[in-house]
């Protein structure tokens, strides 16, 4: 017991010491928040990016692709085969008994970005109406559904923030022809919101289209995947993949949420690398500058731990401190602001939010104590193995 | 040069401070280094490209076809010198999707309209006399260990064969290379023969994806850009031609701003970084007070002096800066290396070097600067009676 009073008593007055060393005790305050905000807004754009992948897409629907294509973008399914496909008995039935299925074509409309005002890929999606059955977390959070064979769209609420031009109202020129915006729609935030929609029959034959591209399908029974799957490959008339669609939506975020990953790592290390120097320097400055302190409180008979452990604790205090002020500045930073990308596999722009998570600011604030710690130690063994003597005899 | 010794001793007075100051700029300049490098890579699409050099894609999307009709009447716009088509593959190979571009093209046009691409006279001649022959870059012959004469099992996302399967089979007869470094990542391609592709897959036959144009003068790019466009105005099948640059940078800016996220990184690098050294050359100068009066007495000017703290901050900087560019050149080799033909090569610019040198002078400015006006201004009597 003696000993952890000890322990306590001289890491107190350490502690209350800090402040009489601003400059030291903020270099290592403002090099860990660097590190820790760099890390963390990084870090939450792959968050962003994968969630809005993954939250695309539920576990009771199934896509539909050519077989060998794995985006919508190059696969083809003719006008026949999605009359037949549809009509599966594996894909469930609405009320009037009308299939749950739609099938749909995808083309890239260029439209100008509202930040740079540069051109970008935007998809247009056809769809049949069961769509929106089959979507039911669509909502429509601005004016209304477009009619059947008109020239009228629905536009996705990601989309209308990163486009010029996506208001209700407006008019938009499309491939020589004219579309009218008379909807904007929310979808819990997945990648159909940085989407335009529109009637896919009127679709096709404003774009002079043979047929669609893929077929999105709601299962009968929820789990029943690999039954509907069997059935398509045991038809000789079909080469057609089947993929769940969460599983779909997610592969599409591995190369780009990698990517951004290992650029948020490696920067992060390398500035851990020299936040690390600055803390240790400024910990070993901190050590001399108590040298004499050190040297009495040995005299009178004070461990070496008591030492070791004030040590240590100034340096995880300020670490802790930068950490938690690096964290807050990313998420005052980057928390719902939203970024728009090319998705390389769709070739076309998805938007999504930076996501900062509870998760993500806890890792913060370990790299913050990892560096306060590698940091603190070396000066703590130093401070603990001053002969007393010599900490006594002030330079 | 003379006052190097001196420099010297001040600056490792206290060695471990020194050591560690050094390491956060060795530190923070391979950060530097490493991510400008990403920078150049990313826009090196538009810095290769030639002023001669217009794109015409298809008017609403570059992913749609344009039919192979167009090329004898864009030959015949005036100012226009040469012509070459490519049409995209969307090639899986060893089921890894988009691992490499394919590219069908007319060979000899193909490579007349880009003379930076490097080939053997030998190798090019097969291509173009082989119906399935392929060229390769060098980085992917490299990464997948390729020899020439070797078939090439590539399956295609989009081009059925008449058989409706969509494996397809082509023949390596060479290999590309560029002359310049910051453009090999432009030759992690396969070009195929457009000949043979047409006339064996099942549908789109005699369309292409966009059509590359060499023109005359590139003051009148605009002129002729326009020109190629009016003859298909109001066609299906209308075009949009831009110069070659500013399709790369409407590219780029697709993906999204690297170049502000970059700097707004480096920003928060070098700000800790100023700080950090900032404190630590304050802290040396605090300690030495009493030294520069006894030079001062010695009869060193203000100035001298001054310089001399300056100088220390200026030599502690291109220690690590210098150390920091080498380490991040040295990097750079194995990780190329290791993602040959996956990402376009990485490498230290010259431009970097020039930059990093500019970041240095003034770091040292801003660091060196209070401390040496600290010490000009300092009084014999004064400093000596705190020492």
């Amino acid at each position: 017991m003696g000993s952890l009073r000890q322990v306590l008593a001289i890491t107190w007055m350490n502690l209350r010491s800090v402040p009489q060393r601003p400059g030291a005790s903020l270099v290592v305050i403002v090099g860990i928040a660097g590190v820790v905000a760099v890390l963390v807004s990084v870090l939450s754009m792959a968050q962003g990016f994968r969630h809005t992948l993954a939250s695309t897409g539920r576990p009771d629907r199934a896509i539909l692709l050519r077989s060998g294509s794995d985006a919508e973008l190059a696969s083809s399914i003719a006008r026949d085969q999605a009359q037949i496909l549809a009509n599966t008995p594996e894909i469930a039935r609405d009320s009037q008994g009308q299939p749950l299925a739609s099938a749909e074509l995808v083309v890239v409309a260029d439209l100008p970005r509202r930040d740079t005002g540069t051109p970008s890929n935007v998809p247009f999606r056809g769809v049949q109406p069961a769509a929106f059955a089959i979507r039911d977390e669509l909502r429509l959070v601005q004016g209304r559904r477009f009619g059947a064979g008109l020239r009228e769209v629905i536009v996705g609420q990601k989309a209308a923030q990163q486009f010029q031009g996506l208001e209700v109202g407006a008019r938009i020129d499309f491939r020589d022809s004219d579309w009218e915006v008379v909807g904007i729609f929310a979808s819990g935030g997945d990648v159909h919101e940085s989407e335009v929609w529109a009637d896919a029959e009127t679709a096709v034959s404003a774009f002079r289209r043979l047929g669609f591209q893929s077929m999105t399908a709601k299962l009968a029974i929820t789990d029943d995947l690999d039954a509907l799957r069997q059935r398509i490959d045991a038809d000789p008339r079909f080469s057609i993949s089947v993929l769940r669609e969460p599983e779909y939506y997610a592969k599409q975020s591995q190369l780009l949420g990698t990517l951004i990953n290992v650029l948020g790592y490696t920067v992060a290390s390398f500035m851990a690398i020299g936040a690390m120097f600055g803390a240790l320097n400024c910990m070993y400055s901190a050590v001399a500058s108590r040298q004499v302190e050190i040297g009495t409180l040995r005299a009178i008979g004070f461990g070496a731990a008591p030492v070791v452990v004030s040590v240590m604790a100034e340096a995880l205090l300020l670490a802790l401190i930068g950490g938690t002020a690096g964290g807050a500045l990313a998420y005052l930073y980057c928390d719902g602001a939203s970024l728009s990308t090319l998705n390389f596999e769709t070739f076309s722009q998805v938007a999504f939010d930076f996501r900062i998570t509870p998760a993500l600011l806890g890792q913060g604030v370990l790299w913050a104590l990892a560096i306060g710690l590698l940091g603190g130690l070396p000066p703590a063994i130093r401070a603990a193995r001053l002969p007393v003597t010599e900490a006594l005899r002030s330079s | 040069m003379k006052f190097l010794p001196l420099l010297w001793s001040g600056l490792f007075r206290k060695k471990t401070r020194t050591l560690l100051t050094l390491l956060s700029v060795v530190a923070a300049f391979i950060l530097f280094g490493l991510l400008q490098a990403v920078r150049v890579a990313f826009d090196a699409g538009a810095d290769a490209a030639d002023a001669k050099r217009l794109l015409t894609t298809a008017r609403y999307s570059i992913i749609d076809p344009l039919p192979l009709a167009h090329l004898g009447k864009i030959e015949r716009v005036p100012g226009v010198v040469a012509v070459a088509y490519a049409n995209w593959f969307g090639a899986k190979y060893q089921d890894q999707s988009n691992a490499f571009p394919v590219f069908a093209v007319d060979p000899a046009r193909y490579l007349d309209m880009y003379p930076e691409f490097r080939i053997d006279p030998a190798q090019r001649a097969a291509f173009e006399g082989t119906r399935t022959g392929a060229v390769a870059g060098v980085r992917l012959v490299r990464r997948f260990g390729w020899k020439l004469g070797q078939k090439l099992p590539i399956r295609s996302e989009i081009h059925a064969q008449r058989n409706g399967g969509l494996d397809w089979e082509f023949e390596l007869t060479g290999v590309l290379d560029a002359e310049d470094p910051a453009q090999q990542g432009n030759t992690d391609v396969v070009l195929i023969n457009n000949a043979y592709f047409d006339e064996a897959r099942r549908t789109g036959k005699g369309s292409t994806g966009w059509y590359i144009v060499r023109i005359a003068d590139s003051g009148r790019a605009r002129e002729v850009g326009a020109a190629i466009d009016r003859l298909f105005a109001n066609s299906p099948d209308e075009t949009k031609t831009q110069p070659e640059k500013e399709f790369a940078l409407g590219f780029a800016k697709q993906i999204g701003d690297i170049g502000a996220l970059v700097t707004r990184i480096l920003a928060a690098v070098f700000f800790t970084l100023l700080l950090l050294t900032g404190n630590a050359m304050a802290q040396s100068v605090r300690e030495r007070i009493p030294e520069f009066a006894i030079l001062k007495t010695l009869g060193f000017s203000d100035g001298k002096v001054a310089g001399l703290v300056l100088s220390e901050a200026l030599l502690l900087l291109l220690l690590g800066g210098g150390l920091g560019m080498l380490l991040a050149t040295l990097m750079l080799r194995p990780l190329n290396a290791a993602t040959g033909g996956k990402f376009p090569p990485l490498f230290v610019s010259p431009a970097t070097w020039g930059l990093a040198a500019a970041i240095l002078l003034s770091l040292a400015l801003a660091i060196g600067l209070p401390p040496a006006w600290r010490v000009r201004r300092l009084r014999i009597v004064d400093a000596l009676r705190g020492g």
